[in-house]
């Protein structure tokens, strides 16, 4: 579940951001990659619409890390 | 053009906490949120279920259906909220003052009732066409332009759009249309109808909104709420409204407006404090002088703590000897509306000696560590104040205000 969550991740950010492909890690701090608060915003609703699950507000600002997106979207997957 | 003194002589309020001026400052001073389940056919689809919207709105007693069939949502409220600051101030528009009156109104997206009809029409119904009058309700100078007809106001009239700093904006260019000798008199204020499918969900998609109710503050505070409704005031010419005898209720003696330049959406402190500095200079206050701040005080994580950074920085030693309160906590975030709700409430607050309480309240944020007036009003005589406002986009404006005592 992990990696099918990383995937998509990658595939997000290379494919709407721009990101080169290479650069995207999973311990890679959304800083890291360029995103600010919007993006982050963004990504984590693409998510929610890929994977059907709801991330609630209060957890967004926590989600600062590929890691931390991965972790807290297979979580919702459960 | 220091001796254009300009006072606030009338208030209008159509809100979540109060019909009118008096029902409105009641509903403050008592702690009452208007924070509630939202009336919509759409509730269920939306996120977040709390917002302070007006329920069972009827203008039919004060605005005839002829007119009404020109006006959204946002423009009604707005007329309502008008027609009530006039008549407080007992002020009228003919030959000899209408060109020398104006009226300027904040919204951040005018009529967006309107506007979804025509989406529905279109895209729901696959209608070919919508209604003929979609225009004039739409657009967001529609309150203005309405005012301006139903009052005979014939002088500088338009809108300002400046996302949730709108009616602290419009205030301020109606203080300094009257103190640079441009007017004498001027309505002005805001309004702002949010509550449509596709606006909640688009406030949704952002993810600001609180799924429970706002808490400025507060360390678990969890976001906005939104609001609806208009304020309005009535300004005037200090020598004129003295010369007819008008009931004076406060002045408004400085202005201040800066860009972040910086975020579409997160707020920069540098931005905030050179607004209030900027504020106070206009007035040519020092900071020592401020008793009060209503402040922007959306209730997100973010605005808080910057808001309360700033205010330390402005205010140094001071801000420990102030209050600071959000008055969101209460009449909800009604985005180009919101900051008339607190302009009144701060001429309100100076002129009854009493301070707006932040509402919900529950757990002290070390980022916040200034009086907050947490979920009671307080009695505190104060001379001078400012209310801020911070809007998406990095615009910021702030008045400053000044008890009156004759």
């Amino acid at each position: 579940m992990d990696d099918k969550v990383f995937k998509k991740i990658t595939e997000l950010l290379v494919n709407k951001k721009g990101i080169n492909k290479e650069l995207i890690q999973i311990d890679s701090s959304f800083d890291d990659l360029g995103l600010d608060s919007l993006d982050s915003i963004e990504l984590i609703a693409d998510l929610e619409d890929e994977f059907n699950v709801n991330i609630p507000n209060t957890e967004l600002q926590g989600i600062k890390t590929i890691r931390q997106a991965v972790d807290r979207l297979s979580k919702a997957m459960q | 053009m220091q001796n254009r003194r300009v006072v606030v002589t009338g208030t209008g309020i159509v809100s979540a906490i109060g019909m009118n001026s008096s029902d409105f400052w009641n509903s403050i001073i008592e702690c009452r949120p208007g924070i509630g389940p939202y009336d919509s056919a759409f509730a269920d689809q939306i996120r977040f279920k709390n917002g302070a919207d007006i329920k069972n709105f009827d203008a039919s007693d004060i605005i005839s259906k002829d007119d009404r069939d020109l006006m959204d949502r946002f423009t009604q409220l707005a007329v309502v909220a008008a027609k009530e600051a006039v008549a407080q101030a007992g002020i009228s528009f003919n030959d000899d003052n209408a060109y020398q009156t104006a009226m300027v109104c904040g919204t951040s997206i005018g009529g967006v009732h309107a506007q979804e009809q025509t989406y529905f029409d279109l895209y729901r119904e696959n209608k070919t066409r919508v209604h003929p009058l979609s225009i004039p309700k739409t657009m967001p100078n529609g309150a203005a332009s309405n005012i301006s007809m139903q009052m005979g106001i014939k002088g500088p009239v338009y809108a300002i759009s400046t996302a949730c700093a709108s009616s602290n904006h419009a205030i301020g260019n109606a203080f300094w249309l009257i103190r640079n000798g441009v007017c004498n008199q001027a309505i002005c204020g805001g309004s702002e109808t949010p509550f449509t499918y596709t606006f909640l969900k688009a406030w949704e998609a952002i993810r600001v909104v609180a799924p429970d109710t706002c808490r400025p503050f507060s360390k678990n505070r969890q976001g906005m709420i939104l609001g609806e409704g208009s304020g309005m005031l009535v300004l005037e010419l200090l020598d004129a409204a003295k010369k007819r005898g008008a009931n004076i209720l406060g002045e408004i003696v400085g202005f201040g407006m800066t860009s972040d330049a910086s975020h579409i959406t997160k707020p920069d402190q540098k931005g905030a404090e050179q607004a209030m500095m900027t504020a106070l200079r206009d007035g040519s206050i020092n900071t020592s002088q401020i008793g009060y701040i209503n402040a922007h005080g959306t209730g997100t994580l973010v605005n808080d703590t910057m808001e309360v950074a700033a205010v330390k920085n402005v205010f140094g030693d001071h801000a420990q000897d102030l209050s600071i309160s959000s008055t969101k906590s209460l009449h909800g975030h009604a985005l180009g509306a919101t900051s008339s709700f607190e302009a009144i409430a701060t001429i309100m607050a100076l002129k009854n000696g009493i301070l707006p309480p932040t509402a919900n309240f529950q757990e002290r944020d070390e980022t916040c560590d200034i009086d907050i007036v947490p979920n009671a009003s307080k009695e505190k005589n104060i001379q001078y104040a400012i209310s801020n406002a911070f809007a998406f986009g990095g615009l910021n404006a702030v008045l400053a205000f000044k008890k009156w005592e004759g």
